[in-house]
């Protein structure tokens, strides 16, 4: 996995930095698979502590039709790292996290500080994690390690290589 | 000799399991090992064989099944059938938590001599009074106490049904059996009859073994607490083994006593 790190100087905008909610602006990426057959994938995306503890869960997209077996939930464990990082500990769905699932493309996102899923992060070092599964297809996660919070703005980035096209990071402090 | 029933034979076989690296293997493997929605169900086979996991020598019997919920009450297997080379159940997970599905199975094994000849008879205790004719010579009565066991969770795991009976040698988890992946450590107690069994020998051998040429065990020794790891080299479901011979009968007649634990546990890829 390729980590770009290019930190931005703030210098064009006069608009004091304490005047701004900190976010996050996450760019994801899903590929559109050349195959006959083809699901949107499940896709989760958390943040994990150093200790890969879960610090915000910030999305689940899932299969939302009715059936017996539940509205798609029966096929949650295949996102295995975040089923096994918390996912299984939460109650479908979560307002404000759980969603449908989408389309090939790109799906902006922004979490805002101090407002959920967010919440309010520690200052420290986080890893954000983003994970897809697509049925009759593969799986896949794309990390991307941050500080919290930013001095100045990031912007990161990092490539899947399967079921995540480029996954970009912006943190504005 | 005829033909000995199902439970019999079955029962033979595990008497001959622990302590052989040879013997058959008596396992079960379920659907899945985590689950989720709002009706799950997990399939699960039941076989005795020595390649892992392809039943092709002998079904477990089902009469010694007992599955236990993540309330600690015992629940119903569903759909059971028993082939020529496997039994099949389900189980309906009802719960959320962690579901134990386990083999359990005692029995007596008595060697001895009748007119210079070597015989032996397996039963249980009640029918032992009555087995060994009078004229016996060089009578050893061995207890067996066997456990074959696997797990699934449905949701978050608990610990409930994992809790130990206190009976045989039995698997206590430190690392919850279902959470196991490849390359991270996992960590177990191995108790006889409730107690730490020190010093027993735990093997883990991962399925598919039909299409590798060795076995590829990766084995560990339980410490003065009963404790041991295993650090999985990949993913796939694995059945990990240990015997120990020891623990105190409780069939008076018996001299010696043995116990089996094995456990097929998945492990996932990170």
């Amino acid at each position: 996995m390729r980590y770009l790190l290019t930190p931005l100087l703030l210098l064009t905008t006069a608009v004091p930095a304490a005047a701004m909610a900190a976010d996050l602006n996450l760019t994801v990426q899903i590929p559109a698979p050349q195959v006959a057959e083809v699901h949107r994938p499940y896709v989760a995306v958390w943040i994990e502590r150093e200790d890969r503890s879960v610090a915000a869960q910030l999305a689940v997209w899932y299969a939302q039709k009715e059936s017996k077996e539940g509205a798609g939930t029966k096929w949650l464990p295949e996102l295995r790292q975040w089923w096994r990082r918390g996912g299984r500990e939460l109650s479908m769905p979560v307002d404000g996290v759980s969603g449908a699932t989408r389309p090939a493309g790109q799906h902006q996102l922004r979490f805002k500080d101090g407002q959920a899923p967010l919440g309010t992060l520690a200052p420290g070092k986080y890893v954000l994690v983003v994970e897809a599964a697509r049925e009759v297809g593969g799986r896949e996660a794309v990390r991307l390690p941050f500080a919290w919070p930013a001095a100045s703005p990031q912007h990161l980035s990092a490539q899947g290589g399967s079921e995540l096209g480029a996954i970009t990071l912006d943190i504005n402090p | 000799m005829h033909k000995p029933s199902l439970p019999l034979a079955t029962l033979a076989l595990a008497l001959l399991l622990p302590l052989s690296a040879q013997a058959h293997k008596m396992w079960m493997v379920p659907s899945a090992t985590n689950v989720a929605g709002t009706d799950p169900w997990v399939t699960v086979d039941a076989a005795i064989s020595n390649d892992l996991f392809y039943p092709d020598h002998h079904p477990a019997s089902l009469e010694s099944l007992v599955i236990t919920a993540p309330d600690g009450q015992t629940a119903k297997p569903e759909h059971a059938v028993t082939g020529q080379y496997r039994s099949v159940f389900d189980v309906h997970l009802t719960q959320p938590g962690t579901w134990k599905l386990a083999l359990v199975s005692q029995g007596l094994f008595a060697s001895y001599e009748l007119n210079g000849e070597k015989r032996r008879w397996r039963g249980d205790a009640d029918a032992l009074a009555t087995a060994i004719p009078a004229g016996a010579k060089q009578v050893v009565v061995t207890e067996s106490a066997n456990r074959v066991e696997t797990f699934v969770s449905n949701g978050k795991p608990n610990d409930t049904a994992l809790k130990p009976t206190g009976v045989g040698l039995e698997l206590v988890p430190v690392t919850h059996v279902t959470d196991l992946v490849a390359g991270e450590p996992a960590s177990f107690r191995l108790l006889l009859d409730g107690k730490p069994a020190a010093g027993a020998k735990v093997t883990a051998i991962a399925g598919a073994t039909r299409y590798r040429n060795a076995q590829e065990e990766i084995t560990a020794t339980t410490g003065a607490d009963g404790g041991f790891s295993l650090t999985w080299p990949h993913a796939g479901m694995y059945w990990v083994n240990a015997g120990v011979e020891g623990g105190k009968p409780h069939a008076k007649q018996a001299s010696r006593r043995r116990a089996a634990y094995s456990a097929t546990l998945e492990v996932l890829p990170e």
